[in-house]
């Protein structure tokens, strides 16, 4: 069957969604043509996630339309996006373990027999006429908690066929496949286009674009930036339209009097989540961690600060060799970590600020091993006045506070303890300007006190604005290093999307 | 921190509602002296409420407390037969408590075993242990030394000791919540586990030590218990873990963990005990006891669960920050 390639069968225009404080989609277009693998590319943040959302019916935009074969029309519910033929496979596929291959493909729509049972044979033999369609050799009887997670994707995409979705959202499907599944997922992908589907293709790696994809939209935080056809571009237009803007944003980085070295960490490795991660943290450096979510920042970030042990390596803190076995034996050795999810991670909703700053400085604020509420207070007020925290009372509920200063009271906790070196995970993800500004302010005069500093991030002018030198990670492994000239947001973005020369 | 203010407060006007209710049909009830009774009988569960309250905070529950109790309470009588003083026969069973809630704590910590689970399971190998050392045999008054009898009812001030034991219990635990570095850990896990491991602070370790507070405390309770009513057996205290639960409950410690205060969980404790001397008085069946002990627990709880709603309100309080 060949569909007419040349009208796009979902076209979205003038797509705009915010959430408080954030503008994700701001006037957003995007069009999906028939027997066509479309790709989105964006680096963190640009709105891929929303848009798939959109599509799916699971946000309602604020403002734009959405056309289905030309036709406007909106998607209340998850529902509808399924009725117009919308299905989208997401990174963690939703399905049900404890259902058999064929229940999973018609949950929702299965075929009706008398009096309205499930008729199970027809469901069978129905899911195995779509299953071959796809070549996928799978048991419809099979529970699914027994399949891989490449035959988790067949069902997924074989209940996609089952509703007869025209068009397949693909969010990152490749993940976790091995090199043979990804190879059977392009066959698959080849088998969707002949059938007419339009694909939207959502990848981080230009090799996959480039081997599958018919066309390209670039999204930019959140705006749209450009569109066009695979044949005639090159991976530097495409970067250069991903990064492409000027860090415009002033930061308060001040020149800082890199000292001894501090952290020195060889050869960690975990067998799953990262390899050889070897390098040197300077006194009053920023040493900024950049790479696309999923190559592993955080884990290796957590492993320092001994929640998950490494396979392999060693930290050498000052004169001390060690791994680090537990939080408190980093916290001793005065390594800290603010952690990226501060709502589950950082602080303890229903404690009042003071109890929250005090939490690990215990020892320092009681007198024969009973807690000194003057003393808190007094340790809390410094540290939480050094940030600017914003609270009526440091008596007050920690849940109660915007998300900015919660961020300044999981600061303000771990500078209380004196460290030497402070690890901040996207310390201003999803923050108000002014607090950003705040943390960027305070990050700077810290290590302009002579702190270490590391800093995640997956923005890019935070990581030019602030960090003195800036360590790439793509897929668990250190890709590259930059400092001085070399730091731009091209290189940057070569190495985290794995371009060939990225590091020279 | 008004929320539950407010929590102990309303808690605290039922409890004089129901006093008043009763003092209406049998104004003797009112009368220090048979307050003072009440006190004195609802220390048991005043005590055991304590251990299961910072069990609680910390995310986990203690199935095994009443069984605890029992064993404990064996073991004491068995000990003042063989002829031990009875000093020595508290510290005994205080030492015994804590090491059977640090077999409980340790399951927890080390396999991570829900402590639903864990303490089922010693719950009921605690009382088998009971049944094997006295092959179902009661002890009596009459096998009971007159110390070992006299302890928990001398008078002190004219209150029992018994009764001195709870206050003392309930001043150190006010004192371990709130000023000791422990006190506020177990707070932060139930609160925040996963907040609490990116502090330093061991989870597991904070449970365990949790049950082993909850263990000494039915241990103590095992001796007064025995003491008091001058018989053990193998069914004491039986279904009593869950007064215990309901006691927590009803004073407002979030089941949930990470919130609760003594003076809630003692006025849960006050507010059954109250229901069981005084119903029998004024002549209501005492099987009316459990359906208002069973109404209270569901009003207790819907009420909490209304408070834990806040976020709502939270919200628009941040949108009034901001603006």
């Amino acid at each position: 069957m060949q569909a007419d390639t040349k009208k796009p069968v979902l076209s979205l225009r003038g797509i705009v969604k915010t959430f408080p404080g954030v503008r994700a989609l701001d006037g957003v277009q995007l069009d999906l043509y028939p027997g066509q693998v479309t790709a989105l590319i964006g680096e963190n943040g640009a709105g891929k996630s929303t848009i798939v959302k959109t599509l799916t019916g699971i946000y309602q935009p604020d403002e734009g339309q959405i056309f289905v074969d030309g036709a406007e029309t909106r998607f209340p519910t998850a529902q509808a996006a399924g009725q117009a033929g919308v299905t989208a496979i997401h990174q963690e596929t939703v399905l049900f373990d404890e259902l058999t291959v064929a229940e999973n493909i018609f949950i929702g729509h299965a075929p009706k027999g008398r009096f309205g049972l499930i008729d199970r044979k027809a469901m069978k033999a129905r899911a195995r006429e779509i299953l071959n369609s796809i070549d996928a050799d799978l048991d419809p009887g099979v529970k699914l908690a027994d399949l891989g997670i490449a035959s988790k994707h067949l069902v997924a995409i074989a209940r996609a066929l089952s509703i007869d979705a025209r068009v397949v959202i693909m969010d990152e499907p490749t993940a976790a496949l091995s090199h043979k599944e990804i190879a059977e997922l392009y066959e698959l992908v080849e088998k969707l286009k002949a059938q007419g589907k339009a694909i939207l293709f959502i990848s981080h790696k230009f090799d996959e674009i480039f081997r599958i994809a018919d066309r390209w939209t670039v999204f930019r935080d959140g705006q749209f930036v450009g569109e066009g056809m695979m044949d005639g571009t090159t991976e530097a237009d495409l970067v250069r339209l991903m990064v492409g803007r000027s860090v415009d944003q002033i930061y308060p980085k001040r020149p800082a009097q890199i000292g001894a070295p501090v952290l020195t960490v060889s050869g960690y490795s975990h067998p799953t989540e990262f390899e050889d991660i070897t390098f040197t943290l300077h006194q009053g450096e920023i040493l900024g961690f950049y790479g696309l979510v999923g190559a592993g920042r955080s884990e290796v970030m957590q492993a320092l600060f001994g929640i998950t042990q490494p396979s392999k390596g060693a930290t050498r803190i000052g004169d001390d060799v060690r791994v680090l076995r537990s939080t408190s034996q980093a916290v001793d050795a005065g390594i800290v970590y603010v952690p990226e999810d501060r709502g589950r991670q950082g602080v303890v909703k229903g404690l009042p600020i003071f109890e929250n700053v005090t939490l690990p400085s215990l020892s320092q604020t009681s007198r024969n091993g009973f807690l000194k509420l003057a003393n808190e207070f007094a340790l809390a007020r410094d540290y939480t006045q050094r940030l600017d925290l914003r609270a009526a009372s440091l008596d007050q509920d920690v849940g109660l506070l915007s998300g900015g200063n919660q961020q300044k009271v999981v600061i303000a906790k771990w500078l209380a303890t004196k460290p030497r070196v402070i690890i901040l995970d996207e310390p201003t993800k999803g923050i108000d300007i002014g607090s950003k500004a705040a943390v960027h302010d305070f990050m700077s005069e810290l290590a302009a006190e002579g702190l270490a500093v590391i800093m995640v991030s997956s923005e890019i002018p935070e990581v030019l604005g602030m960090a003195d030198r800036v360590i790439v990670m793509r897929e668990g492994r250190i890709a590259a290093e930059f400092a001085g000239d070399q730091m731009t947001p091209e290189n940057l973005v070569r190495a985290a999307v794995g371009i060939e020369g990225a590091t020279a | 921190m008004n929320i539950l203010k407010s929590r102990e407060t309303i808690l605290g006007i039922a409890i004089l509602v129901l006093l008043a209710i009763i003092a209406s049909r049998f104004p003797a009830f009112i009368r220090p002296q048979n307050l003072a009774n009440v006190f004195t009988d609802t220390s048991p569960l005043i005590l055991l409420a304590l251990g299961q309250m910072v069990v609680i905070l910390t995310k986990c529950i203690d199935l095994s407390v009443a069984a605890n109790l029992a064993l404990c309470g064996m073991i004491a009588a068995l000990m003042d037969g063989a002829g031990v003083p009875v000093p020595v026969i508290v510290l005994a069973v205080i030492a015994l408590g804590a090491a059977l809630g640090a077999v409980n704590g340790l399951l927890v910590w080390t396999l991570g075993i829900p402590s639903i689970v864990v303490t089922l399971g010693t719950m009921t190998i605690f009382r088998g242990t009971i049944f094997l050392l006295t092959d179902g045999a009661w002890i009596n008054a009459h096998q009971m030394s007159d110390a070992f009898k006299a302890l928990p009812r001398t008078l002190i001030l004219g209150l029992p000791i018994m009764a001195w034991i709870a206050i003392a219990v309930i001043i150190a635990f006010a004192f371990l919540l709130s000023r000791t570095a422990l006190g506020r850990a177990f707070y932060a896990v139930g609160g925040n586990p996963h907040a609490a491991v990116y502090t330093g602070i061991s989870v597991g370790r904070t449970q365990f030590w949790a049950f082993v507070f909850a263990g000494a405390l039915a241990g103590l309770t095992g001796y007064l218990w025995v003491a008091r009513y001058a018989v053990a057996y193998v069914d004491i205290a039986g279904g009593f873990e869950l007064d215990v639960v309901a006691a927590c409950v009803i004073g407002g410690i979030a089941i949930a963990g990470g919130a609760g205060t003594v003076a809630g969980c003692v006025m849960g404790a006050l507010f059954l005990g109250i229901i069981k001397n005084a119903l029998p008085v004024v002549g209501i069946s005492p099987f009316w006891q459990m359906a208002i002990s069973g109404s209270a627990i569901l009003i207790a709880i819907a009420f909490n669960a209304r408070s834990n709603r806040a976020p709502g309100r939270i919200i628009l309080k941040q949108a009034e920050h901001r603006s």
